[in-house]
């Protein structure tokens, strides 16, 4: 995978870089990152969305919660998660385990890379939208550190709903933005041909969303998948010592005051 | 295939002859309800502007439902313009455009208001203001309202219109539900009621945020509500869809949305609704 530093990649580059099955599984992530790592399944509302992977593991010794979207690598796996976009059981199952995390005063870590929240007919009678306005609200006053690692696409409000916490850094290859390319080509100029135009005009590389403070910072990716893991590993812990030092008052005021600029 | 020809001829004279008719008929007269498709005179709609068969609302600007809701009305913020984050081609002229046509500096006409003499902040999404899609100026208005509401101790009432996201502001769209989304969040810690009304259309990134995050949510009869778009889940899942499934009453049938107002019992209902919220306690005997 190229890097950052090798040259200047054009946005269409960086969307592909972001899709390409060569991207980092996100159970590669798991274990590459945390120790001991054990899942926690189901919303407790009636089911259980395999495209989110919520649980229990180790960060340099401190427990964490960590709440992952999964892609799915076997095409039977693939087509459970829809490709990596969560029905409203994920997104409650996440808010479950953030609140759970709250309770016992860890921090909760998001690995994020989704298309998009799952448009079907199915989520939508579960209340897609309900279920990822739930997340918003309750996740802005949730009285414990939440860092976000978007590692692929960052797609809309499906990725928002598990990066509106404290800290939000992305891979280099990754984007994020309010509508796919295509998407956003197709509404907007009825002609999804014009993705690669699409993207450039969206400013949703890592290098702009950094310039306009959208988040705090990039990690470069590499050919080892272990220098990759250890990268973002050394990001969050840094982050978390940081936000742990505060006091619940002051990580909420700044949270809040993170998303009031905008 | 003659049968078809002849289809298409009879069709081509008509085209004609309406032509010719258009010419002596004012256009806008007679008014077809988007859900039943059933036709009617333009003043059987009334000053609600409803379906007389199906009690669909039809699609109103900010101002004009203000006109019947409300008995007195301060308006908020209605200087603040938006910076054009993105740069974004032609989006200038849009925003000229709209603003010529719903009288609103963006897309959601903000302040406080008395409804049956009851002091509450109100905000009203403006479907023709490029399709009431979330801006940053929109988001700002939003969260100044329940921030002021906050500091005067007052319910929020929202009627949403809104295509979702607005495009041609990006991330800084995206950034507005959770701006927003934030100051629900502290309008609701301190006890303060929120009620929502979503009408024709509650669609995308605003009912994945403050549509869906009200203490009391009503909704027009059959007002499009959801979140993914018609043509992008029958293009996702290969699937088609029930025309209904994103309807007001099938969105309440699967419990999100607490009781359906038709249009001309809004207010009262609303006004019983604020009314209710302001009794704390009743000493009996």
């Amino acid at each position: 995978m190229a890097s950052l530093l090798d040259r200047k990649k054009t946005a269409a580059q960086v969307v592909a870089l972001a899709r390409s099955d060569e991207k980092i599984a996100a159970s590669a992530l798991l274990k590459g990152i945390f120790t001991d790592f054990t899942e926690l399944h189901g919303d407790q509302e009636g089911a259980d969305d395999s495209a989110i992977i919520g649980g229990l593991a180790y960060l340099a010794e401190q427990p964490v919660t960590v709440i992952a979207t999964n892609k799915g690598q076997t095409t039977e796996e693939k087509m459970q998660t829809h490709f990596g976009c969560p029905e409203p059981a994920g997104y409650r199952k996440a808010l479950r385990l953030a609140k759970q995390a709250a309770k016992f005063n860890r921090p909760v870590i998001c690995l994020v890379n989704t298309a998009g929240a799952y448009p079907g007919k199915s989520a939508e009678e579960n209340g897609q939208g309900e279920a990822i306005a739930r997340n918003l609200l309750e996740l802005s006053t949730l009285p414990t550190p939440i860092i976000s690692i978007i590692y692929g696409e960052g797609g809309s409000g499906g990725a928002l709903a598990l990066a509106c916490g404290d800290r939000i850094w992305m891979l280099e290859n990754s984007t994020y933005s309010v509508l796919s390319p295509e998407g956003f080509a197709a509404i907007l100029w009825k002609d999804s041909s014009r993705a690669a135009e699409a993207a450039e005009v969206l400013q949703l590389t890592p290098e702009k969303l950094l310039q306009q403070k959208v988040i705090e910072g990039i990690i470069p990716e590499s050919h080892s998948q272990r220098r990759l893991c250890r990268a973002i590993r050394k990001v969050i812990i840094a982050e978390m010592e940081q936000l742990q030092r505060l006091k619940p008052a002051e990580l909420l005021e700044q949270r809040h005051l993170r998303f009031r600029k905008f | 295939m003659q049968l078809f020809d002849e289809l298409k001829t009879l069709g081509q004279k008509h085209i004609k002859a309406d032509k010719k008719a258009s010419q002596k008929v004012p256009s806008g007269l007679w008014q077809a309800c988007p859900k039943c498709h059933q036709s009617f005179y333009y003043k059987d709609l009334g000053q609600y502007k409803t379906c007389p068969n199906c009690h669909y609302g039809f699609r109103i600007t900010a101002r004009e439902r203000l006109g019947w809701l409300t008995d007195h009305f301060e308006e908020m913020d209605s200087d603040l313009a938006t910076t054009d984050p993105l740069n974004f081609p032609n989006y200038g002229k849009k925003l000229e455009k709209a603003r010529h046509l719903t009288k609103l500096n963006d897309s959601v006409l903000t302040g406080k208001a008395l409804i049956n003499e009851q002091p509450v902040m109100l905000g009203i999404m403006d479907p023709y203001f490029i399709m009431g899609s979330l801006g940053t100026i929109t988001g700002e208005k939003l969260t100044r309202l329940f921030e002021k509401a906050l500091k005067e101790k007052l319910p929020v009432i929202l009627c949403t219109a809104s295509g979702g996201a607005r495009m041609q502001e990006g991330i800084f769209s995206l950034m507005q539900m959770a701006k927003v989304s934030a100051a629900v969040k502290r309008h609701a810690d301190a006890g303060l009621l929120y009620i929502a009304v979503l009408t024709d259309p509650t669609t995308g990134g605003v009912t994945a945020s403050f549509a869906m995050q009200a203490d009391i949510t009503l909704a027009e009869p059959r007002a499009l509500i959801g979140f993914a778009g018609k043509r992008v889940i029958e293009q996702t899942t290969f699937q088609r869809i029930p025309d209904d499934l994103q309807d007001a009453e099938s969105v309440q049938h699967h419990g999100f949305v607490d009781q359906i107002v038709p249009r001309e019992d809004l207010k009262e209902k609303l006004a019983w609704l604020l009314k209710f919220h302001q009794v704390k306690e009743v000493t009996h005997g």
